[in-house]
Parts: structure tokens; C-alpha cells; sequence
């Protein structure tokens, strides 16, 4: 092996970037010095693995036995900054959880940026940091990436993509398609934190509330579930749309029905006084760190046991099960002693919470 | 959140649903109108049809603003919008109200329009001072309870000196609605819809009070029973409706007295008055033409009146002949009994009115309640 070049003989010395007063310009995209600069000095000092640091255009890395799983995700949130994450940490989170509702050990990560000129690079920087820290904590890493500027008022502060790799090991089958007539659908925590927290910092709503977004990597909690339960059938973050939305898709994947019991549904006391306030109802309310399952009924105690178990799914309950309805409708006992339909999302409730 | 699941117990529910079931002729039929959108809404989320006996039947009003609004009046915002360059601003249901050939306000914003999603008038009067080289249009709608907050703005934006705001005013009034429903008959005599009582309004109570209310149970002897929003609110009203019928009492009873008194909110009334007046008729989808229905801005606020600002030339407006929002905002109808009813009409992609609102008929039906018609579930594994 060579010995590692010293960089700072290839390069004349620039001024370092200027993180508390500095801009995005156009330059800052432009393939020039000023690009390599950023990349350098943001993006590689904070996201520091072996293989990006080899400035490759395309990462190269090797990946453990089994089949690979892979996911893309854009994250466009509004504001950028919301109580609990920003939008770099959830965009790592957002991948790392997609990877890990395949049942796939995340391995490796890639951002894509969209800045918009003008942006201020102490907010690029702390983003930055948010998803280094995110993907640590995760333990995966972002091993390739790219920058593009556009013209101020032509973006939105900064768009983020992230993509990512990641593995099944063998035996495990968790799918969409696999849910049937008897099984138990259980639910990791509250629902509804993280687009009540993103609302609440909304411009035109600003309501003060102590709620924080959920958003944080679900593979730790994953690995737990499959390790005891492995014949579980479906996983899904029930982002976008919320349980709801997210429950209609399995009912359709699966061609079956599913029966959900309102009063067993953990939701926090202030999300549904937000939730009344706004007139949104809380099933249909994007979630960042939360998760779904569906398992044989034979297993639920025991998975439940296991959610509970471990810190991300403390408050993990078994909210309902599934039926064998060929109009794959989820429905729901309501708390007061009915039944009524939980439906697809019609229109838009919460645009650009994610 | 205390103060609102009370209303929601399941086991007072239970005891609700056994009294009225002990209440109840079995030999005959109710039929009660639940006036207000809000309430169509709290049935069907709730479920509450399956906790009253199947004699009692809740038929849908027409207390649902964006439903009732006439197609000519979407096809007047939606010009607004594109021909006079102005932002106009709007409560979030409206934007998706199909007018002529599915036009909306949503389709004109794709196309360039400026039309933006408000939460409350102070958000249209912001936008208003934030932009003072535009003009600003607020498209208000509502019945009585929506409206002392546009009389509000108004004041508002004239305290202010905002002159680049006005309002496109669609205020209604519930009292003369409830008037058009028992008032109109067919060819042979026979009320249109057959009425045991009605389910009064939550909200637009808090606001008018209860004396407006007197003349139905005097003219038309129908009992009225004001409640509240909630499930419980409308259980206990349906109890109290079942008694008067069964002794063939008519009388206003107020069951949302937590927020309803006799003479309802004053100082609402007197803005609104101030702000407000009468027209001489209003165009209803669903009813028609109903006199004397409909707030128009006063002439010594002319200045905020987006009619009187901008002439709005609009062709003929045009109802989708197959919709019959018309038949189930007058409670002739239900929902299913529409042939476009969740085949070619739905929520994402609306016919008429009634499937846009939550509040709408349509829509609570076709999104909380359509398993009911369905085959009967299998029995799961």
C-alpha cells in the first residue's frame, strides 16, 4: 500500500469557510475550488469514513453475505429545524428506517444536496453535524454524495436526497404482502409526535407545545424484534399519512382487512389536543420513529415483551388485527362503542412534513 | 385532554344507547335532521349509528358552508383568481369544490393562480400587509359562526388602513335554511323531506342563541334539541328529541348548555350587524334561491367588498347533472342513493361538494361509514 499523500501539498492553501457569517453561492456548485472546499471541509471532515475519504466518485465497498436491500428517500421539510431533529437528521433516519422495514442491517448511506444560494452555511453546517451524529448512532456511513446550487428562489433553503444499502440475513422474510387473516398488529409508541412538532414551528399556526418530532434510526430496535421473533411478516414506518395510510397499503398488498381498536392506540394527551385544535385526526399524522408490525398471533406476546424492552419501543402496544376481507378495508372500534372505516388519505393533510 | 374525551365515554355511551332503546316506540319511525356538518362529521367518526336502534333515523342537513356554496360562486373565485392577478385566500376545503367543468381553486393555483391556504382571517390580513402591492381577497364562508370573525377583519383592515384587502362574501344564515327545508312541498302537497325534530346546530347556537329557533317548534311544531358536537352531545339529543316526539311536544331544548345561552354571544351579533346585512336572496346549492339567507357587506364598507371591487363576468355555471348533492343537502336523499356515489365521485376526486367537505354527507360516509353496505365480513381465520 502507498503511503498516504500529504494533501495539503496538492492544494494551495484557501481560506477555511467561513461557518458563522458565510454563504451558499453559486460557486458553491460549480465543480471549482470553492465546491471542493465545502465538500472537503463540511461534508468530509463531519461525515469521516474510510471510504469516502478516498474522494472517489463512486464509493466501492464490500457487503456481508445475504440479500441486499436498498431505499431512496427525498426529504423536503418545512421548517428545516423543528423540535427534536432537523431535516439532515431526519433524512438519514428516514433511509436507515426504510432499510430497516425490509429487514436489512443498514450498512451505507449517500446524501445528495440541493442548496439553494444564499443559504447560510452555518445552518448547512449544523445539519451536517445532525446527520454525521444520526448516522453514527445508527452505524452506518455516508460513503458518497453531491452538491448542486440553485438560484436563490428557486429552492427552498436546502432539499436533501439520501439513498442507502443494507442487508437481510437469511431466514428473515418481512414484506407488505405477507400480512394474513389472524394476525396481530402492534405499534411501536405514540403516534402522530412528529407532524404535531413540525406543525407547531409552521409560520402561519405557531402553537407552543412540548412535543418533540420522533424522528431517530428504528434498526436497533429492528434487530431486537427480528432476533425473537423471526417469523414476523411486516414491518412499516408509518410515515406519510400516518397509521392509517400506511395500514390501507399492507390491507391492499396482502388482500386482507385489518381491525383496529381506538382505545388501545397510544397517542400522547397533547397531540390530540393539538390534533382537535387543528381539525387533523392523529391516525393520519406522519411519524419519523415509530414503527408497525405484524406478526403471527402466536408470537405477539412475546414480540410485544421484546418492544417493550427496549428504549425505543417502550410504550409499544398491540392495537389490532387482521381480517379476511377481500375489500381490504381497515376498520376501527371507536372508543365509544362503534365502528367505523380508517381510509386512505384523501387530498393533503400535512404537506412537506418529511 | 379533559373537557372533550367526557364526551366521548364509551360506558355513558352504552347507557345513552340502552335509554334510548328503552325509549323508543317500536312501531313507528323517527327521522331527525342533524342540521350541522359538524354533527354529520361526529356521527360517522364515532359510529354512532351503531349504538341507536334501527328506527331511529339520522338524516344529513345542509349545515355544511362549503357544501351549499353554489357552483357559480366557485366559478366567481376561481376568476377572481386568474383574471384579476389578486392572492386570493381561502379556508383549505374550498380549494378542492369542483365549479364548472370540475374547475377549482386548486386546478387555477396549479396553473399559476395565487391562491393561498389560510387558517383564520388574521392570516389573510397578514398576508394583506405583507404584501401591499397586491391585492388581497379573503374567501369567506360559513354560517353564523364564521362570520363575526369577517366582520372582524373588516374592522381590522380598516382600523389598519389596509387597503389592498376585501372579502368575497358567502355568508349564510341557518334559521332560513331550516325554513326552505320545511317549507318546500311536492306537486301533490306532501313535505318534501318527512321531519320527527331536528338536531340543532352547536356552534352557530353559541352565536345566535335559541329564540331563532322558536318559530319552528311554533310554525312547523318540530321539536329542536341544540347540542354540542360530540358523540355523547348528540346521543343525549336524540334521546331528548325521542321523548317530545313521543309525547307530541315541540320545544327548543338546549342540551350544549356548557356553551349556549338564550340570547347567544351579543357582542357577536352586534359586530356582525354592524359589518352586515341582509340580501334579498341567495343561491343555495340544494335549495335554490332562499330569501332573505345570505349576508352581504354594508355600503359603508363598500371599500372591503371584493364584489364591489372587481367586476367578475363568469359564463353559466354548470352542476354536474349526475351529482345529487342538491336531493342529500335537503335530506331527500343519503348518499348511496347518488349513482355516482364512490364510483366516479370521491374524495380524491370530487363531483360535487358533498364529497369534499369531512363535514359533507358524502364524504363522512364514503370515509367512515361505506363497510355498512358492503357484503357482510367473513369470519377472520
Amino acid at each position: 500500500m502507498n503511503a498516504p499523500l500529504d494533501k495539503s501539498l496538492r492544494k494551495p492553501k484557501a481560506r477555511a469557510l467561513d461557518l458563522k457569517q458565510g454563504r451558499i453561492d453559486m460557486s458553491h456548485g460549480a465543480g471549482g475550488r470553492a465546491m471542493a472546499q465545502l465538500i472537503e471541509e463540511l461534508f468530509v471532515g463531519q461525515f469521516d469514513n474510510a471510504i469516502l475519504n478516498r474522494e472517489h466518485d463512486a464509493a466501492m465497498f464490500e457487503l456481508p453475505p445475504g440479500r441486499v436491500v436498498m431505499s431512496t428517500d427525498t426529504f423536503v421539510v418545512s421548517p428545516l429545524f423543528f423540535p427534536g431533529g432537523n431535516i439532515g437528521s431526519l433524512a438519514v433516519h428516514g433511509t436507515v428506517n426504510d432499510l430497516a422495514m425490509g429487514g436489512g442491517v443498514p450498512k451505507y448511506l449517500t446524501a445528495g444536496f440541493i442548496l439553494e444560494e444564499g443559504f447560510p452555511l452555518s445552518d448547512l453546517a449544523e445539519i451536517v453535524k445532525s446527520m454525521a451524529k444520526a448516522a453514527r448512532e445508527a452505524g452506518v456511513a455516508i460513503v458518497t454524495g453531491d452538491t448542486k446550487v440553485v438560484e436563490r428562489g428557486k429552492g427552498d433553503g436546502i432539499f436533501i436526497n439520501t439513498a442507502g444499502v443494507g442487508v437481510v440475513p437469511d431466514g428473515i422474510e418481512v414484506c407488505g404482502d405477507r400480512a394474513r387473516p389472524g394476525d396481530i398488529v402492534l405499534v411501536s409508541g405514540t403516534l402522530g409526535d412528529h407532524g404535531v412538532a413540525v406543525m407547531s414551528k409552521r409560520e402561519n399556526l405557531s402553537f407552543s407545545t412540548e412535543i418533540l418530532s420522533d424522528s431517530q434510526s428504528l434498526n436497533d430496535l429492528v434487530a431486537d424484534m427480528l432476533a425473537s421473533v423471526p417469523g414476523m411478516r411486516v414491518l412499516r414506518d408509518p410515515t406519510r399519512g400516518g397509521l392509517a395510510a400506511t395500514l390501507n397499503e399492507i390491507a391492499h398488498q396482502s388482500g386482507v382487512g385489518v381491525e383496529l381498536a381506538e382505545a388501545a392506540i397510544p397517542i400522547r394527551g397533547e397531540v390530540k389536543s393539538a390534533c382537535e385544535l387543528l381539525g387533523l385526526d392523529p391516525l393520519y399524522v406522519a411519524n419519523e420513529g415509530k414503527l408497525i408490525a405484524i406478526c403471527p398471533p402466536e408470537n405477539a406476546e412475546r414480540l410485544l415483551a421484546v418492544m417493550q424492552a427496549h428504549p425505543k419501543g417502550r410504550e409499544a402496544a398491540i392495537v389490532g388485527h387482521v381480517l379476511d376481507d377481500a375489500r381490504c378495508f381497515v376498520r376501527m372500534k371507536t372508543q365509544l362503542g362503534g365502528t367505523r372505516m380508517v381510509d386512505w388519505l384523501a387530498g393533503e393533510q400535512l404537506p412537506r412534513i418529511c | 385532554m379533559k373537557y372533550i374525551e367526557e364526551f366521548r365515554n364509551a360506558e355513558l355511551a352504552q347507557g345513552l344507547s340502552r335509554a334510548i332503546a328503552a325509549a323508543v316506540d317500536p312501531q313507528r319511525i323517527y327521522r331527525f335532521m342533524e342540521f350541522c356538518g359538524g354533527h354529520t362529521h361526529a356521527i360517522a367518526r364515532y359510529g354512532v349509528e351503531d349504538l341507536l336502534p334501527t328506527n331511529v333515523r339520522m338524516i344529513h342537513g345542509p349545515g355544511c358552508p362549503v357544501c351549499v356554496l353554489p357552483v357559480g360562486r366557485v366559478d366567481e373565485a376561481v376568476a377572481l383568481a386568474t383574471q384579476h392577478d389578486v392572492i386570493l385566500c381561502t379556508y383549505a376545503d374550498l380549494m378542492r369544490v369542483p365549479g364548472t367543468n370540475y374547475e377549482s381553486l386548486i386546478k387555477a393555483r396549479s396553473k399559476g393562480a395565487d391562491v393561498r391556504m389560510v387558517y383564520s382571517t388574521l392570516d389573510a390580513l397578514k398576508i394583506a400587509a405583507d404584501n401591499p402591492e397586491r391585492e388581497v381577497v379573503f374567501f369567506a364562508i360559513g354560517f353564523e359562526t364564521t362570520t363575526p370573525p369577517t366582520a372582524s377583519a373588516i374592522k381590522q383592515a380598516q382600523a389598519r388602513g389596509l387597503k389592498n384587502f376585501s372579502v368575497y362574501c358567502n355568508h349564510v344564515l341557518t334559521p332560513a335554511a331550516m325554513r326552505a327545508i320545511l317549507g318546500a312541498y311536492t306537486d301533490e302537497g306532501a313535505p318534501n323531506v318527512i321531519l320527527d325534530g331536528f338536531v340543532g346546530p352547536a356552534h352557530v347556537s353559541a352565536v345566535i342563541g335559541m329564540r331563532p329557533y322558536e318559530e319552528f317548534t311554533r310554525d312547523y311544531k318540530k321539536p329542536v334539541v341544540i347540542a354540542g358536537f360530540e358523540p355523547l352531545d348528540v346521543m343525549q339529543a336524540v334521546l331528548q328529541l325521542i321523548r317530545q316526539s313521543n309525547e307530541g311536544r315541540a320545544d327548543v331544548e338546549n342540551e350544549y348548555a356548557r356553551a349556549v345561552t338564550l340570547e347567544g354571544n351579543l357582542k357577536a351579533q352586534a359586530l356582525t350587524a354592524e359589518v352586515f346585512d341582509l340580501r334579498d336572496s341567495f343561491e343555495w346549492r340544494g335549495l335554490g334561491a332562499v330569501p332573505l339567507s345570505a349576508l352581504q357587506i354594508r355600503p359603508e364598507f363598500a371599500a372591503f367588498d371584493a364584489e364591489k371591487r372587481f367586476r367578475v363576468e363568469v359564463p353559466n355555471p354548470k352542476e354536474n347533472k349526475a351529482c345529487a348533492c342538491g336531493e342529500i343537502l335537503r335530506g331527500e336523499k343519503t348518499p348511496t342513493e347518488c349513482k355516482i356515489f364512490g364510483t366516479v365521485c370521491t374524495p380524491d376526486n370530487p363531483m360535487g361538494a358533498c364529497m369534499v367537505s369531512s363535514e359533507g354527507a358524502c364524504a363522512a360516509h364514503w370515509t367512515y361509514g361505506r363497510f355498512r353496505e358492503a357484503p357482510p365480513l367473513e369470519k377472520s381465520a
